[in-house]
């Protein structure tokens, strides 16, 4: 908008306000009808559905499906389309404080005089997308897995070992992926390519043993695990020596 | 001494003046007591002049055509005006101790508190429907081109306002501390440790330490219910006055009836 543009919709807002009806009560009556709504949906919904408690926490769980409230669904749901470990980073921080910006940023470069939605083409399908969007990531989020699951073939010589050996290596996995390992290893095509080594073949390198040892006293700045529980410590140790 | 404004009330609802020959002679008790209310207020507007502002606020004129989208803004309002409610009576009961408490007063405001479950269910629903306002909220301003000048810097205040909701509604997941809490935090916390630069810092901040630890839940309960909320209040009042001070906008289709000459009103 240009100074020309500006003092015009200053001029016609004041005669349009100058032609409107008072806040109160007209607006706060409407206002105060809505409040009511509000309340009685939160009413409705909280004498219907409750308050779930679920089972107290415990860090030993290997098997537990982590999943946000559903208003993160459709973050949640972008790291699970992007998983190249090169661009998780994009996933994880960048799309969305890329939205952020574009969001802090709109009035400074959507700078137009015109405010009717059918007139703004550009900015009216940009929103419509924007919603189609989070709703459709939305509703993907709702029926997707955990975010930070280990997608990884199960090797041969697990599952040759019976039934028992693949759950043992599924809950390694899990554990894996709870643990963040993540973070700092590539394990196949997951997680990122540093600082730490790459842990696709560790086992071919290292012997059981010597990867319990790591764990526990590990090289800076990789943390310790002696202090996760045995049970997970243990099937994270299974599935590491299994990555031949 | 100054008078308060009649408050400009639709036709039927004015109350007709007295008839003349009526409210003679002696003042009734009605008239003592209404007397003194005015003489209180009155005390207090002279030593505060709060009713220019209140006049400003409140009498001010909203443009004709507003709809029923424009209350969107003031329901946010109102949820997080019960998210408060509910929440202050939730902190009467909840201790924030990892080790044995949180879980355990969570359990007993469910079970055992009068109307716990029920004013928790309203907290926790109270949330989801603050979320979605707050979208439809934004939706209506982004569509009308409500953010545009001279109102560029009440959109990033709200932009503020819309992130400030998804912190508390981040942080409130994990306090009840069940399963499902504990989890969804780690996973999130996680994914804050893997940006760039802060996001080690942040992940270590939240936890306060390299992993989940017994301070983690105490630091989640003070950022929600000290931190945020406050910031919260105070940007909501802020947004408030830009609202006052620019006025609420006329949507987009609204015609401007040209003959009419610019009047300058008194607010």
């Amino acid at each position: 908008m240009n100074q020309r543009e500006k003092e015009e919709y200053l001029h016609d807002y004041a005669i349009m306000k100058s032609q409107g009806k008072p806040f109160f009560p007209y607006a706060v009556a409407k206002d105060a009808v809505m409040a009511c709504v509000v309340m009685a949906v939160i009413i409705t919904l909280s004498l219907v559905f409750g308050d779930e408690l679920g089972s107290k926490v415990n860090a030993a769980t290997t098997s537990y499906d982590a999943r946000p409230d559903w208003y993160f669904f459709f973050l949640f749901d972008i790291l699970r389309i992007i998983r190249t470990p090169s661009i998780i980073q994009l996933a994880t921080i960048g799309i969305p404080t890329l939205c952020m910006i574009l969001l802090f940023l709109l009035p400074f470069y959507d700078r137009g005089p015109e405010r009717r939605p059918e007139r703004r083409p550009l900015a009216t399908t940009a929103g419509i997308v924007t919603i189609c969007l989070m709703a459709y990531l939305t509703y993907q989020g709702a029926h997707a897995g955990t975010p930070d699951a280990l997608e990884f073939a199960t090797p041969k010589a697990v599952i040759e070992n019976g039934p028992a050996a693949v759950e043992k290596w599924n809950e390694g996995r899990l554990a894996i992926a709870q643990s963040g390992c993540e973070a700092c290893h590539t394990i196949g095509d997951n997680g990122n390519p540093g600082p730490g080594p790459n842990l696709t073949h560790i086992a071919s390198r290292l012997p059981e043993t010597a990867i319990a040892r790591t764990l526990v006293n590990p090289t800076q700045p990789m943390p310790s695990y002696k202090n996760l529980p045995a049970k997970k410590f243990n099937a994270i140790v299974d599935f590491l020596s299994q990555l031949k | 001494m100054p008078k308060l404004p009649a408050p400009p009330l639709p036709a039927p609802l004015k109350t007709p003046p007295p008839l003349p020959g009526q409210g003679n002679g002696e003042a009734g008790p009605l008239e003592d007591a209404k007397q003194a209310g005015i003489t209180v207020v009155d005390w207090v507007d002279e030593r505060t002049s709060l009713s220019g502002a209140a006049r400003w606020l409140m009498f001010r004129k909203v443009p004709k055509g507003t709809n029923w989208f424009y209350t969107l803004g003031s329901a946010t309002m109102f949820a997080f005006l019960n998210q408060v409610v509910t929440g202050v009576f939730l902190a009467m009961y909840y201790r924030p101790e990892p080790a044995g408490g949180a879980y355990e007063s969570v359990r007993y405001i469910t079970n055992e508190v009068f109307l716990g479950q029920f004013v928790r269910g309203m907290h926790k629903w109270g949330s989801s429907v603050m979320v979605v306002l707050v979208f439809l909220h934004m939706g209506r301003t982004f569509f009308f081109g409500a953010y545009k000048y001279p109102r560029e810097l009440n959109w990033v205040i709200g932009v503020v306002l819309l992130i400030l909701t998804m912190v508390m509604a981040f942080t409130g997941y994990l306090l009840p501390f069940d399963q499902r809490a504990f989890w969804a935090t780690t996973v999130g916390v996680n994914i804050n440790g893997t940006g760039p630069l802060i996001g080690p810092y942040l992940s270590d901040f939240l936890y306060g330490g390299t992993e989940f630890n017994a301070t983690t839940l105490s630091r989640f309960y003070a950022i929600h219910m000290l931190i945020v909320p406050g910031l919260i209040a105070a940007l909501i009042g802020a947004h408030l006055y830009l609202v006052a001070k620019l006025g609420t906008t006329a949507p987009p289709w609204q015609k401007l009836h040209k003959r009419h000459e610019l009047i300058e009103t008194e607010v």
